[in-house]
């Protein structure tokens, strides 16, 4: 009799993380089929140029306005704390050189990428969502038109190109929000806060802001493809979809922001 | 087996025939724990209405799926002009599916795309259906893709034939009635000229008018442009209307199949209630003691 309680006391210790082990491995798996699927018929004729570009529009162009907003005032809001913080050690002049580093390596690919996540990724896997309720994926599959070619493929894409582009925008207005406050509300010297930047940043840094937003920009579309493609269970279904697909994108955005910062700064000695 | 199947006739066993365009033999296939076909056996005849008839739940569209090779059975084979789909891959299947058009129960159209771009979606994507193919000598031709003025005027030819006005060609899906979503449905889906169309309950949700232009539409269509319908259907007096041929789905399996005459003298108990319910049909008389009696599911 004892023996069947620790059994079922264990059960209970154990079977939940077991489960959810479990579905992470599942999701990992299904997302790595979704990615092999992708490579496998972006390199397939036909070649569908107008829904490539439709796509860049929607997840680049029309993201343009909210991650310039946004940058804006994440450079402004850094440069603000900053240079209060530094003032403490009398080191002000190293605002500029700070917030574009942080900017460079690690603020431009995360926000970009969880900005397009939450605006064209749950947009994504709405409409794909929307589209297999309502049988228009399995149309475009009966007119022998292949719907992760058609569907899937352009869209992710579009995000590995789009998001680096944003990413590298965001750096620009970033650091000419950093710029105002700090020169202009903070009284930073203007060529002192141009100069230890310039000292400061490299090209190394750019390089891995923009790896990472490539990583980035591939993995939030392929998520919200992948939502949106499976989504069962009509409306309801469709919100699971989008709420899944925005909380899986942040989360994997951020832990995979991680191990990438780890592997970058391991491979260039500075790990360490 | 507790379901009594209907015995296929060994008039003519081989899977490329004149008579029948598909022939699906024994499938099989199981959702989770669920066994939703338990051995089909089903052939459609060329040129004619087919209509495949069942309750709800009992597996008539994920027939129909396999047709189309959306999906794959556990086992068993289906065979379109002898070929069998079940081993192809996506590649070898998107050159069968040409052959297929399909109307889904609520049309399935692209709500982002304006009637005039549903009805040509199939032509923009694969071009001419009457260009391209092989050669006397074997070698491939090049596909004619149309003009955006032929593709127009392709479209508003399609429109006239189903007796659609024009001014539906610049309006969205979401603009539509039932009966017109159907119809832009179905010129989609005669747009590739196909030797097959698959009919998803096509009455489903229409007025009994709507329902009897439908009916006309089907008969219409697959005379005119001799196709062979195949259709899933719980209407009755829709099924007894049009059906050259009628295959009853219970129990994960096909327990009837013939002309509707047949279908009327079938001594299967719940084929005949399911018949008679809808009151819009009479079975032929039979005795109590020779009634088939499935087991029920």
């Amino acid at each position: 009799m004892w023996l069947l309680r620790l059994a079922a006391f264990l059960d209970r210790i154990w079977l939940p993380p077991l489960r959810l082990l479990r579905g992470v491995v599942e999701a990992l798996g299904q997302h790595m089929l979704l990615l092999f699927s992708v490579f496998r018929w972006a390199v397939r004729p036909p070649f569908r140029l107008a829904v490539l570009l439709d796509a860049m529009v929607f997840i680049g162009f029309e993201s343009l306005p909210i991650v310039l907003l946004i940058s804006l005032f994440v450079g402004a809001v850094f440069a603000l704390q900053l240079s209060s913080a530094l003032r403490t050690f009398q080191a002000q002049a190293f605002t500029g050189a700070t917030v574009g580093l942080a900017l460079a390596r690690e603020l431009s690919p995360v926000f970009t990428s969880i900005v397009v996540a939450a605006r064209a990724g749950a947009g994504m896997a709405t409409e794909l969502g929307s589209m297999r309720i309502t049988e228009q994926i399995d149309a475009l599959a009966t007119m022998a038109v292949n719907p992760v070619q058609y569907l899937v493929v352009p869209r992710v894409l579009a995000g590995t190109i789009m998001v680096p582009l944003l990413a590298m925008l965001f750096n620009c207005v970033g650091i000419l929000g950093a710029y105002v406050v700090a020169v202009g509300v903070q009284n930073v010297d203007r060529g002192v806060f141009i100069e230890k930047a310039q000292w400061l940043l490299d090209p190394n840094d750019i390089t891995q802001g923009l790896v990472k937003s490539v990583v980035f920009g591939c993995v939030l579309t392929l998520i919200a493809c992948q939502q949106g493609y499976h989504a069962t269970g009509g409306a309801k279904g469709v919100g699971i979809a989008t709420t899944r697909s925005v909380v899986g994108s942040f989360v994997t955005i951020l832990v995979l922001d991680y191990f990438l910062t780890d592997l970058w700064l391991t491979a260039s000695g500075k790990n360490g | 087996m507790a379901v009594s199947k209907w015995q296929i006739p060994d008039d003519d066993p081989q899977p490329k025939n004149d008579r029948y365009h598909i022939r699906v033999r024994g499938i099989h296939k199981t959702f989770g724990p669920h066994a939703v076909l338990r051995g089909i056996d089903l052939d459609v005849e060329r040129g004619k209405i087919n209509v495949i008839i069942g309750g709800s739940g009992q597996g008539k569209s994920v027939i129909m799926k396999h047709l189309m090779g959306l999906l794959k059975p556990d086992q068993g084979h289906i065979y379109c002009d002898g070929e069998d789909l079940v081993p192809l891959d996506e590649f070898a299947l998107n050159r069968v599916r040409k052959k297929f058009g399909m109307l889904f129960q609520y049309a399935a159209l692209f709500d982002s795309l304006t009637v005039e771009e549903n009805i040509v979606f199939p032509l923009v994507e694969h071009g001419d259906p009457e260009s391209g193919g092989m050669d006397a000598r074997g070698k491939t031709l090049k596909r004619r893709f149309f003009s955006r003025a032929e593709l127009s005027r392709i479209a508003q030819e399609q429109l006239d034939k189903l007796a659609l006005p024009q001014v539906l060609l610049r309006k969205f899906p979401s603009e539509l009635s039932g009966g017109q979503r159907k119809r832009v449905g179905l010129a989609r889906a005669l747009v590739m000229k196909p030797q097959i169309l698959l009919y998803d309950e096509p009455t489903t949700g229409l007025d009994p008018v709507s329902t009897k232009n439908v009916d006309d539409m089907i008969r219409d269509v697959s005379r005119e442009h001799a196709v062979t319908s195949v259709i899933i259907s719980h209407d009755m007096a829709s099924t007894f209307r049009i059906g050259d041929r009628i295959s009853a789905l219970y129990g994960g399996v096909i327990i009837e199949s013939g002309s509707a005459e047949e279908i009327r003298r079938s001594r299967h108990k719940w084929l005949r209630e399911f018949v008679e319910t809808s009151g819009a049909v009479q079975m032929m008389p039979c005795d109590e003691k020779d009634l088939i009696v499935d087991e029920a599911i």
